[in-house]
């Protein structure tokens, strides 16, 4: 069975990938919500019979959803072990982020796939869907101090027994929600995509046999595994420290620390969490799965080259606290988890760049920027304009980094302004890069965004973002990039909130602006090596001012706009002038 | 509506300019094969029009040109000045805040138009149409004056909701047309007046980025041609399949991004809808890539924007092209994990495959097809190498697949092919079943130099009902100019519902849209029976972002439309029906955009001009046989001159059948035969 010929495992790759990546477009084409249909928050795979594990993705799936759909399979798994009743054609649905999930909005579905009577393997399908109740409208309460406020909590539980479909479960979902029209599309979408996947892998076990299928599955796994311990011994043995803050929770101010300790021994790999904060009040947790997930998605954008299935992950563990910031149980608040995760996999990052610095990538900007503007139009109807916003990814070996890109964690795209002012009543003033957000470096990071709108009616304003106190990071001497801020327009002057980047419940009349200003890129290597051209050429183009050339790359421009050759080559080298 | 004459269509390629001749009024036809000339194609683009006699005579010349896709490629365009709203002028950089890949976070962005040289100025349109600030026509001048002293040689000028109402852009236009010093100065609102201000200011600004470039290109064109005498008329394929003129290529060059590639899908489309093969996927293989587009119904399937590389959007119809790194320069090598992959490096054209013998050792797709004997060595494709190294390709398989997997050098080569052969399927399946269309309706036409080698393996591995080898695999680019429709697309945003519409205006808005691309291909004065317009509607639910298309089948006659409200509700229903099972009664219906076409419908082209010889027998088409490697094992294979086969017989595999521009390998499961149009089908034995 192992000595599957190397053909037929490189055919059956394309393959299965490929199933994969067709119940992901299924689902993008035929969801209601355009979180999904717009955003691609969404994912799909299949899952080993006994372990869960991951064993093929898609090749589109929102990337934080790759790492934590083996925990949403493992749920069910544990929910078969206690209840038993597993049947041909059941499939499952849940959205219990303690027990495999990520938060409330997001809804797994997962089906077992028999052959000749025997359970073969899993199928699943995640999305997020547009509100699942709470106190806020989408879910995502910056008050929430248990799950409760956040939403309704589905455990695992069956909605189609052996092809039948129970409807019961489908109206306790739907009476919970503000908008279950849109659920239910999205729910229909997810399933056509299992039929579909269950239809495609049922020809391809047709074609090739159940036996060369497994084989081929396990050969995946090996050869991840196989390139994952290569990656990690081409690295010293060591500890390598990190550690980053996050702002605060929201509902005290105080700052919690993601501490990373991470340990190469030969071709294994711990990564050690328990430095970090204990559990939050606000609603920042993350759970032991998805801390797991979010390494995960840390070392693939790291070992690009290394494929994603479960394999990659079996010389890794991990040390997590129980009940802690990122070990969070039942009802601690998750709905903000996203800042969370984005902060670990800086941490991942960091730790990494000590390790081994031809991988070396500085921080990319950290933060989604939850905005929220929402008002009544004059004829009374209700708006709500809910977007995340852009920043810049960090400097690197073989390039400065992006320039206002998504995070990590995702591929989505933005709204366009012109959809945005066809839709609200708003006007967006300014849409730019932020000149000086990128940290500095031999290759600085890229420049965060500026985005300055004006509330034409009026409207309320709440604001789920971080970075507003520790800028993201520069690696191999790079410097940091620029806070995260944000700010109003009032009868006197501009305001901030006292959070940070964090606000509720501001009431804005007509005619004010509001302004977010995202961070950019760390930077990668001292930025006085940064060839002064190229220094130069960012002050032509209005991105660095004079003074940060002078200050953070020692480029000293004369009043000409060239550079001064001689009192920059006395800056660089410590010379006084 | 004009006089029938002769037409040639002329595909200028990388290594070959091919060219196709045709007489319409006695319907007869010539090709003709030169070497191209890159950076001075005008010479082997006469050299070849002169293989068919005086230029003088000529009457029409439709050219598939890939000189604005090179531009694009190779950021080879012109220096290009923005001048846009205030506050605006990073749209081009910001994209739509995505990134290269999936997985991996390195790479950074340059747009091709650099910050120094967008400038903004004081204006704004709100989404509605409203006037909230005019535009500062000084600021529009001054900011002109000093792109031009930066040394720009094109403008574009893109307002925020500028499709809504495009008074600032025009008065912006004029002012700025004042003081610069050439005719390439263009506003949003004329190239895509159409919501999304990423879209729109990434089309106005490559339009203006190609037109310096294709400008001066079909300017070297036409004084060659004029230099000997031509006064007919001079012709461009556009990337949606349609032809325009030389005038309208000047104005809309990003519209030429596609053009080489889609004249070939639309004469696949018309050889393969002949012969009875109204459901197609073409495939174009070539030194690095494998093209891949789908037709249904006889219609080639279009895109409503393409991405020419990371960043460079162009949003205007397109024949839907899906590509692969797998050519027959692709390097097969075995990864670290032991994996076998073929491509996506390539050894190009140049150096080339190993059996090319001009240094490269990596062995390729080709260098497996050699040493499986499907390829000829003794007489290459083209006709520029005397023969083929086999014993370089065989070494180069043996050391960098065959011994790291163990396999036998044979088998080797057997798996490099197979691999290639099942990415290529990989690509058909995207295109067909993945849209929902079953595989046994359609059949593959490949095309250009490599395709017709792997059609049996394509049958197979998709599940197709048959492959179409056309007679001429190498001119079907050039066939395809002389047979394409005249076609001009425009949109414009209406963002308005459907509920309590004021059909008067949105009737009148219809005839004027008609009217306007009406005139373009009206303007083209080829030959043509008719022109017919059609009408499309992007619509949606209100609170969806996805738009479904809807084909509205409305007729406009004497100034005069008769689309009614009802009819565009039945329309949508019956287009959101198809598309997502069920309607959502109750929540309202917008219709964002307006979609027009002109389309000049061609005389129809007898393609059984092209059909095979009837004076000819099987037995004195074959040429020998020789020992062909199939399934694990040698097999005696009978060679066949694919031209000299008469009309109607059929071989049966394995057979390989060899004509100066393609092979056909028949594998030993399969059988073909020729049909009235002189194509090959390939088909499984019964």
């Amino acid at each position: 069975m192992s000595s599957l010929d190397p053909v037929t495992l490189a055919i059956l790759k394309g393959r299965l990938e490929q199933i994969a990546d067709e119940m992901d477009a299924t689902l993008y084409r035929s969801a209601f919500n355009p979180t999904i249909a717009e955003a691609k928050d969404a994912c799909h795979g299949i899952y080993h019979a006994e372990t869960g594990d991951t064993l093929v993705q898609g090749t589109s799936g929102l990337p934080i959803f790759v790492g934590a759909m083996a925990f949403a399979v493992r749920a069910v798994i544990a929910k078969v072990a206690r209840d038993g009743g597993l049947k041909e054609k059941d499939t499952f649905i849940f959205n219990d982020p303690y027990e495999g999930g990520t938060h409330l909005n997001d809804f797994r579905l997962v089906r077992p796939i028999f052959r000749d009577g025997k359970l073969f393997c899993w199928m699943a399908s995640v999305g997020h869907w547009l509100d699942i109740g709470g106190n806020v409208a989408g879910s995502y309460n910056p008050k929430a101090v248990e799950s409760f406020q956040e939403g309704v909590r589905i455990p695992v539980v069956k909605l189609i027994s052996e092809g039948q479909m129970n409807n019961d479960i489908i109206e306790i979902i739907s009476a919970n929600s503000r908008v279950p029209m849109s659920n239910w599309g999205d729910l229909n979408g997810q399933l056509n995509a299992l039929d579909l996947g269950e239809k495609r892998l049922g020809a391809l076990l047709e074609e090739y046999g159940a036996q060369t299928i497994e084989a081929s599955f396990e050969a995946f796994s090996n050869r991840a595994e196989a390139l994952m311990r290569s990656a990690i011994s081409s690295m010293p043995d060591g500890t390598y420290s990190f550690e980053d803050v996050l702002d605060n929770d929201g509902i005290t101010d105080e700052m919690l620390t993601v501490a990373l300790d991470l340990t190469i021994s030969g071709d294994t790999m711990e990564l050690d969490f328990s430095r970090s904060t204990q559990a939050a009040q606000g609603p920042i947790n993350i759970s032991r799965s998805t801390t797991i997930a979010a390494c995960y998605v840390a070392l693939k954008h790291i070992f690009t080259e290394v494929p994603a299935n479960a394999g990659c992950l079996r010389p890794i563990s991990f040390n997590i606290v129980d009940n802690s910031l990122l070990g969070a149980n039942a009802p601690k608040p998750v709905a903000g988890y996203t800042e969370t995760i984005l902060r670990l996999i800086g941490v991942v990052l960091g730790a990494i760049a000590q390790a081994d610095p031809d991988r070396a990538t500085a921080a990319p900007f950290g933060t989604i920027n939850a905005l929220s503007v929402a008002g009544h139009r004059q004829n009374g109807s209700r708006w709500v304009m809910f977007s995340f916003f852009g920043g810049g990814l960090g400097g690197n070996p073989v390039s400065d980094g992006l320039n206002h890109a998504n995070n990590p964690i995702s591929t989505a795209t933005i709204p366009p302004v012109e959809i945005l002012e066809a839709a609200y009543p708003v006007m967006f003033t300014q849409w730019a890069l932020r000149p000086d957000s990128a940290g500095a470096g031999v290759h600085r990071g890229g420049f965060g965004a500026v985005y300055e709108l004006e509330l034409l009616g009026g409207g309320d304003v709440a604001l789920l973002g971080e970075r507003g106190k520790q800028a993201p990071f520069g690696v191999l001497g790079g410097e940091p990039a620029a806070l995260n801020r944000f700010f109003w327009q009032t009868e006197d002057g501009e305001k901030s909130p006292p959070m940070a980047s964090k606000i509720t419940d501001l009431r804005l009349p007509a005619g004010k602006r509001i302004r977010l200003e995202t961070p950019g890129g760390g930077g990668w290597g001292d930025p006085h090596r940064r060839d002064p051209e190229k220094v130069l050429h960012d002050v032509k183009l209005g991105l660095v001012s004079v003074a940060q050339a002078k200050a953070l790359y020692g480029v000293v421009i004369g009043t000409d706009g060239e550079i001064d050759m001689q009192a920059t080559g006395n800056l660089r080298n410590g010379v006084a002038a | 509506m004009s006089n029938l004459g002769t037409i040639v269509g002329v595909d200028v390629g990388g290594t070959f300019t091919d060219l196709f001749y045709f007489d319409e009024a006695q319907g007869r036809f010539r090709t003709n094969k030169v070497p191209s000339n890159r950076g001075d194609e005008a010479v082997g683009f006469l050299d070849g029009l002169k293989g068919f006699g005086e230029i003088e005579g000529l009457d029409s010349i439709v050219h598939g040109t890939t000189v604005g896709t090179n531009a694009l490629l190779e950021r080879k365009g012109a220096k290009v000045g923005l001048i846009t709203t205030e506050g605006f002028r990073d749209v081009l950089e910001m994209r739509r805040r995505d990134r290269r890949h999936t997985w991996g976070l390195w790479g950074d962005f340059v747009p091709v138009v650099e910050r120094d040289f967008r400038m903004e100025v004081a204006e704004r349109t709100l989404a509605d149409g409203t006037m909230r600030a005019e535009v500062d026509v000084a600021a529009v001048r001054a900011a002109a004056e000093k792109l031009r002293a930066m040394g720009a040689e094109a403008l574009a000028i893109v307002f925020v909701n500028a499709f809504a109402n495009p008074q600032n852009e025009e008065k912006a236009v004029a002012a700025a047309r004042a003081v610069w010093h050439n005719e390439n100065v263009a506003c949003s609102t004329q190239i895509l007046p159409e919501i999304r201000e990423f879209e729109r200011t990434s089309t106005t600004v490559l339009n203006a980025y190609l037109q310096p470039v294709v400008g001066s290109y079909l300017g070297k064109l036409e004084k060659a041609l004029e230099g000997e005498n031509f006064a007919g008329r001079f012709h461009i394929v556009q990337s949606n399949g349609g032809v325009m003129s030389t005038e309208t290529a000047r104005r809309l060059p990003a519209r030429t991004a596609l053009s080489g590639p889609a004249a070939g899908v639309i004469a696949a489309a018309a050889i393969a809808e002949a012969a009875g093969f109204p459901n197609v996927i073409t495939g174009d293989l070539g030194g690095t890539s494998f093209d891949v587009s789908l037709i249904a119904d006889g219609k080639a399937a279009l895109a409503a924007q393409t991405t020419i590389d990371f960043g460079l959007v162009i949003r205007t119809p397109m024949i839907e092209i899906t590509t692969i790194g797998a050519g027959g320069g692709s390097i097969a090598h075995v990864d670290a994990g032991g994996l076998l992959q073929v491509g996506p490096e390539s050894a190009g054209s140049r150096p080339g495959p190993v059996c090319y013998g001009q240094g490269n050792t990596r062995p390729t797709l080709t260098d497996a097809n050699v040493v499986l004997g499907r390829i000829n060595a003794d007489r290459p494709i083209g006709g520029k190498l005397a023969r083929l190294d086999v014993e370089a390709a065989k070494k180069a398989i043996e050391e960098h697949v065959a011994k790291p997997l163990g396999l036998g050098v044979m088998e080797a080569a057997e798996a490099i092919v197979r691999i290639a052969d099942s990415r290529m399927a990989g690509a058909i399946r995207l295109m067909s079943i993945e849209r929902g269309h079953d595989p046994q309706k359609f059949a593959a036409v490949p095309f250009g130099g490599g395709g017709a080698l792997h059609v049996s393996a394509l049958i197979k591995d998709v599940g197709l009902k048959a492959a179409l080898v056309p007679r001429y695999p190498g001119v079907t680019s050039a066939l395809g100019c002389v047979i394409a429709d005249i076609r001009h697309d425009q949109v414009q945003t209406l963002n308005i519902f459907l509920d309590g519409i004021d059909i008067e205006a949105v009737g009148t808005r219809m005839v004027e849209e008609a009217d306007k691309a009406r005139a373009v291909v009206e303007d083209a004065r080829l030959s043509m029976e008719r022109i017919d317009t059609l009408f499309e509607l992007d619509m949606h639910y209100v609170g969806q972002t996805h738009t479904v298309r809807v084909t509205l089948p409305a007729r406009v006659e004497g100034g005069k439309s008769d689309v009614s409200a009802e009819m565009i509700r039945n329309a949508f229903e019956t287009a959101y029906q198809a598309s997502f099972s069920r309607l959502l009664p109750g929540v309202p219906v917008r219709i964002v955009n307006l979609r027009t076409s002109a389309i000049g419908i061609r005389p129809s082209f007898d393609l059984k001009a092209l059909s095979a010889p009837t004076d000819t027998t099987v037995s004195s088409a074959t040429t020998g046989t020789r020992q062909v490697w199939f399934d694990g094992g040698w097999h005696d294979t009978t060679i066949y001159a694919r031209l000299e086969l008469p009309e109607g017989c059929e071989i049966q595999g394995p057979a390989i059948l060899e004509q100066p521009d393609a092979t056909t390998v028949v594998s030993p499961e399969f059988r073909a035969r020729v049909d009235l149009y002189g194509n090959v089908i390939v088909e499984r034995k019964a």
